[in-house]
């Protein structure tokens, strides 16, 4: 295989589309491990059920509500779904996470690794594993952009620049602005952030809930590229985890631009050596702990 | 107290040896391998704190190697299970030195990542046949003197007698193992690591060292299991490696009760009877695993045998007041 | 207190040596037929519950009795792994005495099922797998393959594409034993009916995002893309080819296996136009279309070629044994060796004595949406293809039960 520079290119665009999927799940989950001191398992499952909302509300939904013409369309999806996804979030957050936040943070990886199976399950026994299509792309993301050096599909484009949009966003909250500050100190001493009337706990439940309705929301950028399977999470999530652990655990910033970054070697991967395109990252992340044992962007304990 | 003890583990021994004629033996020896597994990942877990989320890379890496050295070496069993647990004490030694600084969730997110190495290494290399795994993997004459594949027919049931004592006998060697390690000195300044390490190192104790030691004596006898197994369904595959494994066998330990002799054992039992149970239910059975893992987090992170243990402890408190 | 407690010990051990005894002998007076499929992972939708329909209707119609004895059914879930598949056959053969295993989705389970049906004289009955070995190196006295193989589809599709025009090819290949046999067989065709292979990639199993390596057969200028991977893996090969335009850049798509539910899930739209091999197609004639609406009837879907082919094979192995008069297994085989296999399924077939079932394939094109009629009008029969033609023939083959 002769590489030109046109193929590189081509490879590394490719790359940040996967890119920015990791860099906003990954984000989501530094989001949640900064404050709950959780990994959630279930990221992955929330991110399938995010694109799975948006293919019922296109498919099933009209006719459920007695109503065979209606269909939820895209841009609704893209707000309904991360917001469902959420709430559910924030129920679970309320009724489960709450009672681990005394006993070892291990607990929490357990109980959402067994929320995500439950997730799967459920899923996997209504709809096709193999994937089912998502027909509700607008019209005018269809088609292709001429970029030069190749025919990007608009649809991709679009998906990448509302994703970095997102993450940056994000990250301005956090970092930039008066709640973000109360989030970070609540992440430092939560007992004193409380102290100054701040309602952590609310504080924390709503956290849990952003953190899986981006995951959500990733999950409904997608659907159109991918096909919506109940097994789209589960392959997913422990590539994001080496995607957190490589970056820094609970780093926001690290983990946009490891996403990124990864992605894209993940591109060439597959033009240099396909077959070990899925496993790149975890080699990366066995290099990285050894050279950096606390992740590129994370600080040492 | 040690009387009682020693009337359980006598009864338990006993139910062991009948257990083929109870039940169907190829589910004993199933069940066997996997409490093997469990307990030995309990060893790392329950009494050093350290939660693996990559013991499947020892369970199907020994298998592999086991199941491919016995099949084309003709090397015999025991000395295949033996090769098997020391190359997956190798691998430990690996991941150990990898790994050993790092705690909690860090700890387990690393140890992922590198048995999804080992995975991709077993999903690529020629000797494992791929997806289709290693299959015909002969049962072989242990000792090069009695033969394992023999099938006794008593009472018009096949019975794989030979073969089954020797994986029983597999499993209380390195329960053994295990029972005398946790109670070993050893074992003590484990759980005083897990309960305060700070304490644990200015008390002089080599804390990184006696880790990784625990961490490699785990692995093998994960390796040991997993070697075992590869005799017993004559198979390696790719799923004994994969990551669900890894997760199913802290369900098991987890369930029983971490931290505790038997709870492993009776988590393994639980769990690979219920997925034996409900395997004609298809996808549910994700569903009533996740659901448990679930209301065990929740309502009894002892485990069933921690529980019990819990109780008793209490009404001898009480007892005692 | 040891005393006693052997006692009972050994007491229950007697007891459980009662039980199964008197289990054996009712065993012996049922005919148990096991359908074991993936019923929760990537291929459910090929086989799965479906599957269980097919073998229930298979046995509901053939009276629910053989030889004036019960036939029971019994089904599991084998998640495509193959441990699981062999510790649950074992224990089918070992305790519940079952006479004939189905299903077995993929290559793996069906080797290590076939494997221990040997071992304990349980016929097996593979529709969903498709590796050859399973006729070739691994052949079984007692070993059936029904549906298709990883020779008969390349060889149906893979020279009539050829014909046709499609000279030059580029290989997108899923990364294990599976892919690399349907690749190679169909290498072969294409180059004996004088096309040309570009080049290939392999892509690792589920792989999410196609878009390199559909660049890179893009760029290889090939004028047809062949796929040979399944399931999940070729669908969204098959999406992302048209949402970069490949298809309308001139290239064509060909799947090396495709079945019904693929189609099904790509929608018409983005499969139009696409031809593959089938064993089996529910349109195809009165026969087909009698059987399939009364199964769409149950089920809410038009079956796969695997589905059909386990109600085919049921109903093949029950006929067998009210031919033969007896559930010995070597009997049975040799009955069915001896049978011709003509129903909805299966036309013009015959089983050989590699194992392999011999019936004509067929060749099929996606039609245009424009083109169908109702929501499961997907493919036309545009070439069939007589079994001995389609079939690996006996010479070619490496089976030591062919002398």
């Amino acid at each position: 295989m002769h590489l030109s520079y046109q193929m590189v290119l081509a490879q590394l665009m490719l790359g940040l589309n996967n890119g920015a999927f990791y860099a906003i799940l990954s984000l989501g989950l530094a989001v949640i491990f900064g404050l709950l001191n959780i990994i959630n398992f279930a990221h992955g499952a929330f991110y399938m059920l995010g694109a799975f909302v948006a293919l019922i509300g296109y498919t099933k939904l009209g006719p459920l509500l007695g109503m065979p013409d209606f269909h939820m369309n895209y841009w609704a999806a893209l707000l309904i779904s991360p917001l469902v996804v959420g709430l559910l979030g924030v129920l679970i957050e309320k009724t489960m996470l709450k009672r681990l936040y005394k006993v070892d943070h291990l607990y929490g990886l357990l109980l959402t690794f067994g929320l995500a199976l439950i997730l799967q399950g459920i899923f996997t026994n209504y709809f096709n594993v193999s994937g089912t299509s998502y027909n509700g792309k607008p019209e005018i993301l269809r088609g292709v952009v001429n970029l030069k050096f190749m025919m990007f599909p608009t649809y991709r484009l679009w998906s990448i620049g509302l994703s970095l949009g997102v993450c940056f966003v994000t990250w301005f909250a956090i970092e930039r602005t008066k709640l973000g500050s109360y989030l970070r100190a609540g992440t430092e001493n939560p007992g004193l952030v409380q102290a100054f009337g701040v309602n952590v706990p609310l504080m924390i439940t709503l956290t849990y809930g952003f953190g899986v309705g981006l995951a959500a929301f990733a999950g409904v950028v997608a659907a159109p590229i991918y096909s919506v399977s109940p097994i789209m999470g589960s392959e997913m999530i422990i590539t994001v985890f080496a995607v957190v652990v490589i970056g820094g655990m609970g780093s926001i910033m690290g983990s946009i631009w490891t996403g990124l970054s990864l992605g894209m070697l993940e591109g060439l991967t597959k033009v240099i050596y396909p077959p070990a395109a899925n496993t790149v990252i975890f080699f990366m992340m066995i290099l990285v702990l050894l050279i950096k044992p606390a992740g590129l962007f994370g600080k040492e304990q | 107290m040690t009387s009682v003890n020693r009337k359980l583990w006598t009864a338990l021994f006993l139910l062991g040896m009948v257990a083929p004629f109870l039940l169907y033996p190829v589910f004993v020896m199933q069940l066997l391998c996997f409490a093997l597994f469990a307990c030995a990942f309990n060893l790392l877990t329950g009494y050093t704190g350290l939660l693996s989320f990559g013991h499947a890379a020892f369970f199907g890496g020994a298998a592999y190697i086991t199941g491919y050295l016995v099949k084309n070496t003709g090397l015999t069993p025991e000395l295949g299970v033996l090769v098997g647990t020391l190359a997956a004490g190798m691998m430990g030694y690996i991941f150990g030195i990898l790994t050993i600084r790092r705690q909690g969730i860090y700890f387990a997110m690393i140890t992922l990542a590198l048995a999804q190495v080992v995975f991709f290494i077993a999903l690529k290399s020629p000797f494992t046949g791929g997806e289709d795994g290693l299959q015909d993997i002969p049962r072989g004459m242990f000792l090069g003197l009695i033969d394992l594949g023999h099938t006794y027919h008593i009472a018009g049931k096949p019975l794989e007698l030979n073969l089954y004592y020797f994986v029983f006998a597999v499993f209380c060697l390195g329960f053994w193992i295990i029972h005398r390690a946790i109670h070993s000195p050893f074992g003590q300044v484990l759980k005083a690591i897990r309960e305060n390490e700070p304490r644990a190192i200015s008390l002089g104790y080599k804390v990184e060292r006696l880790k990784l030691l625990a961490f490699v004596l785990s692995a093998s006898l994960a390796g040991t299991a997993g070697a075992t197994k590869s005799i017993v369904f004559q198979l390696a595959s790719l799923t004994d490696v994969s990551w669900h494994i890894s997760g199913e066998v802290i369900l098991m330990t987890l369930l029983g009760g971490l931290g505790t002799v038997l709870g492993p054992v009776v988590g393994a039992f639980t769990v690979v009877t219920l997925q034996s149970e409900l395997s004609a239910l298809g996808s549910w059975v994700m569903v009533v695993i996740g659901a448990t893992f679930v209301v065990c987090v929740l309502a009894f992170r002892r485990g069933f045998v921690g529980e019990v243990l819990e109780k008793i402890r209490i009404r001898a408190i009480k007892h005692n007041e | 207190m040891k005393k006693k407690l052997m006692q009972f010990v050994m007491g229950t051990a007697i007891l459980g040596l009662a039980m199964t005894t008197s289990a054996a002998g009712i065993s012996s007076n049922v005919v148990k037929i096991g359908v074991l499929t993936d019923m929760s992972g990537v291929y459910s939708a090929i086989g799965g519950k479906g599957s269980v329909v097919a073998a229930k209707m298979a046995i509901a119609d053939f009276g629910g009795k053989v030889l004036g004895k019960q036939i029971q059914l019994i089904s599991a879930d084998h998640q495509n792994k193959a441990d699981i598949a062999s510790t649950k056959a074992r224990e089918w053969a070992d305790t519940d005495h079952v006479d004939m295993i189905t299903g077995l989705l993929n290559s793996g389970c069906a080797l290590a099922v076939q494997k221990i049906g040997t071992e304990k004289k349980v016929i097996t009955m593979a529709t969903g797998a498709g590796s050859t070995t399973l006729t070739n190196e691994h052949c079984s006295p007692y070993g059936i393959h029904y549906v298709y193989d990883t020779y008969a589809l390349p060889k149906v599709a893979g020279s009539a594409i050829v014909d046709t025009g499609g000279k030059t090819w580029y290989f997108l290949t899923a990364d294990y034993a599976f892919g690399h046999s349907l690749e190679k067989n169909t290498k072969a065709f294409v180059k004996s009916h004088g096309g040309k292979v570009l080049g290939q990639v392999r892509h690792p199993l589920a792989t999410a995002d196609f878009s390199s390596y559909l660049l890179q057969a893009q760029a290889s200028g090939a004028k047809v893309i062949g796929l040979a991977n399944a399931g999940g893996d070729f669908i969204n090969a098959v999406k992302q080819a048209r949402e970069f335009g490949i298809v309308q850049g001139g290239q064509t798509i060909a799947g090396m296996l495709v079945f019904l539910s693929d189609v099904k899930s790509l929608g018409l739209d983005v499969a139009q136009g696409m031809n593959f091999a089938t064993s089996f197609y529910w349109d195809r004639d009165a026969a087909s279309r009698a059987w399939s609406k009364r199964y769409f009837a149950k089920t809410g879907a038009m079956p796969t070629m695997d589905q059909a082919g386990v109600y085919s094979a049921v109903t093949t192995y029950l006929k067998a044994i009210k031919k033969a008069g007896t559930d010995n297994p070597d009997t049975v085989m040799k009955t069915m060796r001896g049978m011709k296999i003509n129903d909805f399924f299966s036309i013009n077939g015959h089983l050989r004595a590699d194992g392999s079932m011999v019936h004509d394939m067929f060749l099929v094109e996606v039609k245009k949406p424009s083109e169908s009629k109702s929501p499961w009008d997907l493919l036309k029969v545009i070439k069939e293809v007589p079994g001995n033609e389609a079939f690996m023939p006996l010479s070619e083959g490496s089976c030591a039960l062919v002398k």
